[in-house]
């Protein structure tokens, strides 16, 4: 029987190819697909749009004003004239641009506060853990409040924004890069590395760290979505870069306006939808993801 | 519960209060924007004052508000302050204190959120645990998806799309504010219902903002928790459907539910401030907006240690409630 396994035929099994294996992933867990899908989309959009719509168009007096929808104007213009076509797509590049940036230090400060935090253990595990705790509570938006409003108005630029929104958001993934460590340094392979005489920093990268990238992502993935949300609910309380035509800024203009009251429907509606679809299909893709890290909240069907 | 914990909690919520405390006073301290200058750079330009004069009010109200001493007094003192809820006067509405305009603006708060947290919670918790629950008729777990899909929808946009299909399109309620213009507040029915009509649009916004993250997490509590030992010795005990439904299955998801509450408090608070704001409504939320719109800083400073006070100490009151809630932490 053993000489049936070596047999020539067996060697010739067809391996799927990385690109038929995530595709039949995606096919399971669909909200996951259906998240990067809606990302996809939107990225065409917004790359689309850089190139065809001329981006001074997103800024004041550039078009006539509290124009509806129409041929030459597709989403309309709004009271201080921007064409609100060129306004979303340079509002979703700057949302996007704020995301990624304020996700990506986030989740860099927690991943090595994190590390540091389980790996040493002792005093500096219990300083990281306890400054996570009392800060968790603190809200946050309220916060990046104060920090937005002692800032000159000047110096509130998109730049700014991404800081203000990563410099409180580095709680929570410390915490669970922190958890991952702990049960991941118990796991017997560390023990191999660390008799076989592995140094801390090899043991870190090379044993510790590829086993944690799905849940780094879904870290990266949530930051990313606190990040958009942060600054669109600072944008809108009117605490944004105010001439930039960012979804936040629009709809806080546009309701500082009376838009309903006065019938301009289509201008704080268009952001609005917007960040829906954003919000959206980053839930979908942190749900997903969340699902590919933690086998135990699989769906039982 | 133990003494040590009981100590170990209010000292928590004794370091929580204190952070959040410093960390607003040194941020403005870092900045270069000074709020009294500008206040009466303003006023300057509107009035006709001569400049020396304006220097002169400048550094009077810089020693009122203590600005001049330096800035460990400051602290302490400010401190000191806080233990006594007294966050200073309202720039905008000078002879006000910020205290008295939160004050004001509380009730309408406190009214909305919890009306709005508590319905979103009871819902969302129910209806989670019915779809996780295999022996749940369908049309009852069907009901979960809509809510799920809209997690991702922040309740500031629920408001506005709320505003436009019923408030502007059906015109069934009204756009905003506390109550319809012209109308004198009195204790009347009829200005009872101006007012509750009034309110059904940020409160549907705030519980279809949030029932979806309940029904989540309750639904995921409930697929772990349908594997365990107990509930397969509930069901080979013979037990009805019911009853391992009440007291095996929810009873053991719903811990961790209320952990869940006392974590999201901030989030929760926030958004109702927000949609406050939005919708006009006389809240914390407008008094924030006016603060921020008019640059009043004692304001906005102290609504953020205030709500930051309130979150804390309805964490900790939680975490008072787990142990009656959970006997295995009563035990130990």
């Amino acid at each position: 029987m053993a000489n049936i396994a070596m047999t020539p035929e067996q060697q010739s099994i067809h391996h799927p190819s990385g690109l038929t294996l995530f595709l039949r992933y995606m096919r399971r867990n669909k909200g996951l697909a259906l998240g990067v899908l809606i990302l996809l989309a939107l990225t065409l959009f917004t790359v689309i749009g850089l190139v065809v719509v001329n981006p001074k168009h997103a800024y004041p007096l550039s078009a006539p004003l509290k124009l509806p929808p129409s041929l030459r104007y597709p989403l309309g213009t709004d009271f201080f004239g921007r064409n609100l076509l060129a306004a979303m797509v340079v509002g979703m590049w700057q949302t996007a641009l704020i995301g990624l940036l304020a996700g990506g230090i986030g989740t860099l400060v927690g991943v090595l506060l994190g590390f540091t935090s389980a790996y040493f253990g002792g005093w500096v595990d219990s300083a990281i853990r306890t400054a996570c705790q009392i800060l968790t509570p603190i809200p946050v938006l309220l916060i990046q409040v104060v920090v937005a409003g002692s800032l000159d108005k000047r110096d509130v630029t998109i730049f700014t924004m991404a800081l203000i929104v990563a410099m409180l958001a580095w709680m929570g993934p410390t915490l669970v890069i922190r958890a991952q460590v702990m049960t991941m340094k118990e796991r017997q392979f560390v023990s191999v590395a660390k008799l076989s005489g592995m140094g801390d920093f090899s043991i870190i990268f090379k044993e510790i760290l590829p086993n944690l990238l799905p849940f780094i992502a879904a870290a990266f993935v949530g930051q990313v979505f606190a990040a958009v949300f942060a600054s669109f609910y600072l944008a809108v309380l009117g605490l944004g870069p105010l001439r930039e035509p960012l979804l936040g800024n629009i709809i806080w203009a546009a309701q500082s306006q009376g838009a309903f009251f006065n019938g301009w429907w289509w201008w704080p509606l268009e952001p609005a939808f917007a960040m829906i679809l954003i919000l959206g299909a980053l839930a979908l893709v942190n749900m997903g993801l969340d699902e590919l890290a933690n086998p135990r909240i699989r769906r039982s069907e | 519960m133990t003494f040590k914990i009981v100590i170990k909690r209010l000292l928590f919520f004794v370091l929580v209060v204190w952070a959040a405390s410093t960390i607003v006073f040194f941020i403005p301290r870092l900045s270069s924007r000074n709020a009294i200058r500008e206040r009466f750079g303003e006023l300057a330009r509107t009035g006709g004052f001569s400049p020396a004069d304006i220097e002169k009010l400048i550094a009077s109200m810089q020693q009122q508000f203590g600005l001049d001493k330096p800035l460990l007094e400051q602290y302490w003192q400010y401190l000191g302050n806080i233990t006594r809820l007294d966050f200073g006067y309202s720039l905008s509405r000078y002879p006000t204190t910020a205290t008295e305009v939160i004050a004001q603006s509380l009730p309408w708060t406190i009214g909305l959120l919890l009306v709005t947290t508590v319905l979103s919670f009871v819902i969302g918790t129910l209806l989670g645990a019915v779809a996780a629950w295999p022996k749940s008729p369908g049309w009852l777990r069907s009901m979960a998806t809509p809510f799920i899909l809209l997690t991702g929808v922040p309740p500031v946009i629920m408001g506005i799309l709320l505003l436009f299909f019923i408030g502007f399109r059906l015109k069934w309620l009204p756009l905003g504010g506390a109550y319809s213009v012209g109308v004198v507040p009195t204790w009347s029915w009829t200005f009872f219902f101006d007012l509750m009509q009034h309110q059904i649009l940020p409160a549907l916004a705030l519980i279809l903002g949030s029932v979806g993250g309940w029904v989540l997490s309750m639904r995921g509590m409930g697929i772990t928790i349908q594997g365990e030992d107990y509930v397969n010795f509930a069901e080979h005990k013979g037990l009805t459907g019911g009853r391992i439904f009440r007291d095996y299955y929810l009873r053991n998801a719903l811990l961790p539910q209320v952990t869940g509450l006392a974590l999201a408090l901030g989030t929760v608070v926030t958004s109702a401030v927000i949609v406050e704001g939005l919708f006009g409504l006389p809240g914390i939320g407008t008094a924030l907006n006016l603060a921020i719109r008019a640059n009043d800083f004692p304001v906005i400073y102290g609504i953020v240690i205030f709500i930051t006070i309130a979150i804390a100490a309805l964490m900790t009151i939680l975490e008072f409630v787990y142990p009656l809630l959970d006997p295995r932490i009563r035990e130990n």
